[in-house]
């Protein structure tokens, strides 16, 4: 079922994607292309949420505690103790996984609803500590002066060219990291167990350990994708991993198409772009946000590229069924 | 990088053709539209647009393009929002932004590309103490500058000594707080207790169940609605005019009276502003405001009034040339005012402005509440009486610091 | 002493007014496992439409009608247009209350301006109770009273009428609801709405001490949620008893520890479903 039409479709489709992003660049005004940063950033948090809601069926209402945990290792360990870039990636992955690790626990006992509603207070926890613990975190004022990294490379990161090939080195990791994975005998699991846990879990596979680990991928690389965000913004506070955020990164997997890698990466740059480019023209551009969100359920429960696919089915009479 | 190019670029097409020197200003202004800061937001807009329309939108015979953008109250969206005003927009100088944790996201942005920005409103200490930048300066005081005087005046003037603090448990609240318990207790008085309501804390009868019993006065560093919030439940737990109310200058700001009723009477504040105060200048202004927009001007619209009055004078002594950066940050810290809105205003050396500070007193006239100035101090700055090397060398203001020695 | 017995009932009111807001939400999650981030647009809208008849002269207690009749039709309409297709999609709900919830606060800002207000109260519900050394505001106490009346009432239609019978079927087991012949798509309609109208009166009445501005929709959304989730979703005893911890919790939480405030609410929340992943009233 893998190798269909659609597959090859696909690796066209991606190539063309990752062809265009590399050569971008010159092309771009520099305001356009630190949009395009920050969206390929959001890209990166986007599809680790759609490990857990599009391949294991578990919608997260916390995901923003884990770009919050790998921003603020950044901030804290590059301001108070002169941490360069492997070190501050490399804490700010691991605390986002232990977090993680200790968060799965809990909210894994639960489903549905009560996994939404445990999620959510778990993010208002670590929010809670980004604002309250002062000494650490800076509270309100957030952290700022962040370094840029500096790599034993010949382009400094400081200029916006080279950070963003920098972003897009980390999204294009990220992708293939996260497209082994859901491809892997562990991902189709996961798919299974989205589809009927019972049945797993009568066919001998053990559904907890997986939800589990899927669970702490998820929180790595949305860690990841936190390191990456404090670095771009020179700053952190605790906004970033406020409600709304994590809401937002929920809409950006549902426009996109759950499931899918590609579409939540998509999702990421739409709502980025429509948020930085509508408000140009309008003060009510939360009005158009908030139908986005809307209209997203009603016009393409599947997401763009679940749409795309019903359509290329239907245009197309091989026997074809996407790669869930 | 683009802008610095472009600057160059532009100073380049200046020497060879001064008719360039025509074009318009572009002015970009951060403020928040949306959100739970929406309406000090507006208020802001409303300054400026008062400004430019009063100036038919041209300073130094230059038409002024004015892009105003919604940071949406997040640090992130306001450093995208920089970066749109500077590298899609060009613009010469920046007006903004609201929030102190906007203003220290955009710091590093701003003095990497070599933007002039006047903050109207950010009052946070250190961006113009420890922290200061080369490219910002300050057109309204920052948050410890007026509860400073009103601390020695408390203690001298009101013979107050016993106070209990309470106030937003973030960098401004701790801020206003610390420079009241500083300057108060160095005049004789005591800070006997301090409680810090969370921001955004719906609930305050707990914390007015706290306050000690034995004190003079209550000093509350709020702003937005938790003063409204405080005042009211105040009132309601049967301890109004029973305990004086001290207020730091955002209590109980113009925008706030407005919606606040009896239970804000008699509140005494000290502040860089009075829509009351009876000045020529603020007379005009004020009346020119109650016109355009129907209520009284207040702190975040005469902030925004008084940094376009900045720009104004710096251009006017770089013969328009906004486009020599240099000159006009150097104009602009070099800048004294003698008719804003608030009194006279210039800029001490690390672009944080001295002026009056006035107490004020809330009372009702003509059917609204009002700040009746009872006293002015003249000339204050940051560091108000102490020397200024010792006052740097002290950890700045924050919860802990000056610590409660009567708690 | 003085101390406990004012920081209590500080605490019971701020949970009184905790249960009108989210008594009715979880009833709407226990009917139909709906999260519903418009709860807190529901009580923010409520307190400015109260804040409307107010200024056109009308009485307190039109005000807190009014308020309530027009955020229920709101509602009502909410669920008829979307939500009611999206049953058991927790996605979908989600994002779409989420969506309503954006809009609702933008045209909060555009309608009423974005400058915090609050309601003002009738003379008789100002000024304090005096015992000894001790003040008890009337307004909380008015608070508790109409909590206490709302909570008689919900108990009563739920255990003793034939409507409350059908809503607990629901509850229970809405597919069983339905063989038997229960208007289950009706019985969830009225239940949104009247967790609608309860929350609108929660924003009113708070209007009179906390104030009606703008971000209280997302200020008191988690509160709501973590006394459903303390509670236990669809249970009324839940919701008073959630109601009840939150507001002492939190109190006593900012009383004796204020750098954890934000701890002594969410930490209890998650020991207990740690250990009771339904809440402590809770069915799975």
């Amino acid at each position: 079922m893998r190798e269909t039409l659609f597959q090859g479709y696909q690796g066209v489709v991606l190539g063309v994607v990752g062809l265009l992003l590399f050569v971008a660049p010159p092309f771009l005004s520099s305001f356009l292309l630190t949009l395009l940063t920050q969206s390929l950033i959001y890209a990166i948090l986007a599809m680790s949420l759609d490990i857990i809601l599009g391949y294991t069926g578990l919608a997260s209402l916390g995901h923003a505690a884990y770009l919050g945990l790998g921003a603020y290792s950044v901030g804290i360990l590059s301001t108070k103790y002169g941490a360069g870039f492997w070190v501050a990636l490399a804490a700010g992955v691991l605390l986002a996984v232990v977090v993680a690790a200790i968060f799965g626990l809990v909210a894994l006992r639960a489903t549905g609803v009560y996994f939404l509603m445990i999620t959510l207070a778990l993010g208002m926890v670590v929010w809670g500590l980004g604002h309250r613990w002062v000494s650490m975190t800076q509270g309100d004022n957030g952290i700022s002066a962040i370094p840029r990294p500096k790599l034993p490379l010949p382009w400094s990161f400081a200029e916006s060219i080279p950070f963003y090939y920098l972003a897009l080195a980390g999204f294009l990791l990220a992708f293939f990291i996260l497209r082994v994975i859901v491809r892997s005998p562990f991902g189709q699991t996961l798919v299974g167990i989205r589809e009927s846990e019972s049945r797993m879990r009568t066919l001998g596979y053990h559904v907890w350990l997986h939800k589990y680990i899927g669970f702490l991928i998820a929180g790595g690389i949305g860690g990841f994708a936190g390191v990456l965000w404090a670095y771009y913004n020179g700053f952190v506070s605790p906004a970033d991993l406020q409600l709304a955020t994590s809401v937002e990164i929920l809409l950006m997997v549902a426009l996109g198409g759950r499931g899918t890698l590609f579409g939540p990466a998509l999702g990421a740059s739409i709502i980025v772009l429509l948020k930085n480019l509508v408000s140009v023209y309008t003060h009510r551009w939360l009005l158009i946000l908030g139908a986005v969100y809307i209209g997203t359920i009603v016009y393409a429960p599947e997401g763009i590229v679940g749409a795309l696919r019903q359509w290329t089915q239907r245009a197309s009479p091989a026997p074809l069924r996407a790669e869930t | 990088m683009i802008p610095r190019v472009f600057i160059i670029g532009l100073m380049l097409v200046l020497f060879v053709s001064p008719a360039a020197a025509q074009g318009p200003i572009r002015l970009g202004f951060l403020t928040i539209l949306t959100g739970a800061l929406a309406s000090p937001g507006k208020e802001m807009e409303n300054g400026i647009r008062l400004f430019l329309e009063e100036h038919k939108n041209s300073l130094s015979g230059r038409p002024v393009e004015l892009t105003v953008l919604d940071t949406g109250g997040t640090p992130a969206g306001t450093l995208t929002k920089a970066r749109e005003l500077v590298e899609q927009r060009k613009v010469h100088i920046i007006i903004g932004p609201l929030a102190a944790f906007e203003a220290y996201a955009i710091a590093p942005y701003v003095n990497a590309q070599r933007v002039p920005t006047i903050s109207p409103s950010a009052a946070a200490d250190d961006l113009t103490q420890r922290k200061a930048t080369q490219f910002i300066v300050r057109a309204t005081s920052n948050s410890s500058l007026p509860t400073q005087p009103f601390g020695t005046y408390a203690a001298k003037t009101l013979g107050i000594k016993r106070v209990a603090t309470i106030a937003d448990d973030f960098a401004f609240g701790h801020e206003v707080v610390a420079g009241f318990h500083k300057a108060f207790e160095d005049a004789g008085g005591q800070v006997v207790q301090k409680l810090w309501p969370k921001l955004g804390e719906t609930d305050q009868g707990p914390y007015i169940g706290q306050l000690k019993k034995d004190i003079d006065a209550v000093f509350i560093g709020f702003a937005g609605v938790a003063a409204l919030r405080f005042l009211k439940q105040l009132e309601n737990s049967g301890l109004k005019g029973k305990i004086r109310v001290l207020a730091n200058q955002t209590a109980v700001d113009e925008a706030l009276l407005r919606s606040m009723g009896d239970e804000a009477i008699g509140v005494v504040s000290a502040s860089h502003y009075s829509a009351a105060l009876d000045t020529l200048a603020n007379r005009k202004f004020a009346s020119a405001y109650r016109k355009a927009y129907g209520t009284d001007p207040g702190y975040y619209s005469v902030g925004a009034y008084t940094a376009a009055l900045f720009l104004k004078q710096a251009l006017e002594k770089v013969g328009g040339k906004i486009e020599d950066t240099e000159g006009l940050l150097k104009a602009l810290r070099g800048a004294a005012i003698t008719d804003a809105p608030g009194g006279p205003i210039r800029l001490d050396k690390y672009g944080n402005p001295v002026h009056n500070i006035y107490i004020n007193r809330v009372e009702r006239k003509e059917g609204r509440l009002q700040n009746t100035v009872t006293h002015t101090i003249e000339g204050v700055s940051q560091f108000w009486n102490y020397p200024e090397a010792e006052f740097l060398k002290q950890p700045v203001y924050s919860r802990e610091y000056p610590p409660c020695r009567f708690c | 002493m003085e101390f406990w017995v004012t920081q209590a009932f500080n605490g019971i009111s701020y949970g009184a007014l905790l249960f009108l807001l989210a008594g009715g939400l979880s009833l709407i999650f226990g009917m139909m496992r709906i999260v519903n981030m418009t709860h807190g647009s529901y009580y923010l809208l409520g307190g400015y439409v109260g804040l409307t008849v107010i200024w056109q002269n009308g009485p307190f207690v039109l005000a807190i009608l009014v308020g309530a009749l027009v955020i229920a039709l709101i509602g009502v309409g909410e669920w008829n247009a979307f939500l009611k297709r999206l049953g058991g999609q927790e996605l979908g709900q989600v994002l779409t209350t989420m969506g309503f919830a954006l809009i609702f606060q933008d045209l909060g800002l555009v309608i009423w301006g974005g400058d915090p207000y609050t309601i003002p109260t009738p003379q008789v519900l100002s000024g304090a109770f005096e015992l000894g050394q001790m003040f008890f505001p009337v307004y909380r106490v008015f608070i508790v009273l109409v909590a206490l009346a709302v909570a008689v009432v919900l108990w009563l239609v739920l255990e003793r009428t034939r409507v409350g019978a059908m809503m607990r079927a629901t509850v229970d087991d809405a597919e069983m609801a339905r063989g038997v012949g229960i208007n289950v798509t009706l019985i969830s309609m009225c239940v949104f709405s009247l967790g609608a109208f309860l929350a609108a009166v929660a924003g009113v009445v708070a209007g009179g001490f906390v104030g009606v501005y703008p971000g209280a929709d997302f200020e008191i959304l988690p509160y709501a949620f973590v006394v459903v989730i303390v509670g236990g979703m669809g249970s009324l005893k839940g919701a008073v008893i959630g109601s009840l911890m939150v507001g002492l919790l939190d109190n006593f939480g900012k009383a004796l520890f204020p750098e954890l405030s934000y701890f002594t609410l969410f930490a209890p929340m998650a020991a207990i479903l740690a250990v009771r992943p339904t809440g402590l009233f809770g069915r799975a």
